[in-house]
């Protein structure tokens, strides 16, 4: 940029930062009737004419700084909460993020009018510099909504991962694993790990793994499942693999799966009653020969 | 059920999780179309084996799901479209336990067996179609349940 285009940049975001200054209340109260301000704050108008007041003086210090495309401008700091709790309130209604974007858009008309009827000879570059300025802040808005979703995002991955992998302990010994949704890679890896330490825990020598929630038995569910029969068999304990439905029977012979050696079970009912003949067959030799 | 002629579907296949979408949006179809149990656990898991290639092996691709009236009456196709290396020799890789993944090698000659129509175009310059036809009612002409 040459010097002149620079000195033209600066007065125009001059004359942006004195308009936004001049004219605070009148865009106050405009913007209070739009939906992204009225719908957030409906408890009293004041409320919403007030949260205005913030946006407008955090845009006019922006501009006041010249810095009106740059989203670390420190005069955006003071509004920076306020966006992301208004922004969340707009999403928890429903509405997406391109939708909370036209919201934010439409927060310009009513400046550029102003703009327009108080400086209507400066008012080209100060224009650059007023569109540029929202623009600015649509994005904030934006990247503000995508960073909470991440989070929201990981926040339940973790949650799920956890949530979904419970070791329950039926009998002496005997643990059970109620495996629900699909039996990917990393769930698998978390299954696998929390049953190996609760067989420690609860010296478990039978192991039910119940399948009755897992919608998808594909080879590499089958795959998954058996590393983790083998496993727990290193470790001394016998996997019964329970809940496996008519459906789910006929598409394991026809996908070519072979469980061989691992027992199975249609219900968990059935498994826990082989487990329970199985755990008396294991016990009499020990009560047979004290 | 004649306004389902025009329902088509495409799933892009990139990462792990878009598997999940396959699944749910083939089962979802075959509902409607008016699968019984059976036939829809088995076309889902030829889509979830189908799907999975798509990713590890063509490097992604999409799924495109659509619903079709032959003979047999409605049915689903599912197409898995990728533009990796492609099949250097299918019969090869449509052998029961022939694997380049680590896998159990079931996946794509399984799929065959779980569906009623099964095609695949691959060409020495790479890119794989893979399309998998199955019939809500596979008894209505023959075609038999193997």
């Amino acid at each position: 940029m040459t010097d002149g285009a620079t000195g033209r940049a600066r007065a125009g975001a001059k004359t942006v930062a004195d308009l936004l200054r001049r004219r605070g209340e009148q865009i106050a109260q405009r913007w209070a009737d739009l939906p992204f301000f009225q719908a957030v704050f409906t408890v009293t108008r004041d409320e919403a004419v007030e949260a205005c007041h913030a946006v407008v003086d955090s845009l006019s210090a922006v501009a006041e700084s010249g810095r009106v495309d740059d989203l670390e401008a420190p005069g955006f700091q003071p509004i920076r909460e306020q966006l992301i709790a208004m922004t969340a309130s707009r999403a928890r209604s429903g509405l997406s993020t391109a939708q909370v974007d036209r919201e934010v858009g439409a927060l310009r008309e009513a400046a550029l009018e102003l703009l327009a009827a108080d400086a209507p000879e400066e008012a080209g570059e100060a224009r650059v510099q007023l569109v540029t300025l929202f623009a600015t802040l649509r994005v904030m808005v934006v990247d503000t909504m995508l960073q909470e979703n991440q989070e929201i995002v990981l926040r339940q991955r973790q949650q799920l991962l956890e949530m979904a992998t419970p070791v329950i302990k039926l009998w002496d010994r005997l643990v059970a694993v109620p495996l629900i949704g699909m039996l990917d890679s990393a769930r698998s890896q978390v299954v696998m790990e929390n049953l190996l330490e609760a067989i420690v825990e609860h010296k478990a020598t039978i192991v039910i793994l119940d399948i009755t929630g897992v919608s998808t038995v594909d080879s590499l569910v089958a795959h998954h499942l058996m590393k983790t029969v083998a496993s727990a068999r290193l470790m001394g304990a016998e996997c019964v693999i329970s809940g496996i439905r008519p459906a789910i029977a006929q598409t394991i012979v026809q996908l070519g799966l072979d469980l061989g050696p691992v027992t199975t079970r249609a219900s968990l009912a059935d498994a826990l009653e082989w487990a329970l003949e199985r755990r008396e067959g294991r016990d009499l030799p020990t009560r047979g020969n004290p | 059920m004649n306004h389902a002629a025009q329902e088509s579907i495409r799933v892009p296949i990139r990462k792990d999780t878009d598997l999940t979408v396959v699944r749910q949006q083939v089962r979802a179809l075959a509902q409607r179309t008016g699968f019984g149990l059976v036939q829809q656990t088995k076309l889902v898991t030829a889509a979830s084996e189908l799907a999975r290639n798509t990713l590890l092996h063509g490097g992604g691709g999409a799924a495109e799901i659509r619903v079709v009236h032959g003979q047999a009456g409605a049915g689903l196709s599912v197409s898995f479209v990728d533009s990796g290396p492609g099949i250097p020799d299918v019969d090869l890789a449509l052998s029961d336990g022939y694997s380049t993944a680590g896998g159990l090698g079931m996946g794509l000659s399984g799929s065959k067996r779980l569906v009623q129509e099964f095609e695949i175009e691959s060409g020495p310059d790479g890119g794989t179609r893979v399309t998998v036809t199955s019939w809500a009612d596979p008894y209505s002409v023959g075609h038999g349940v193997r």
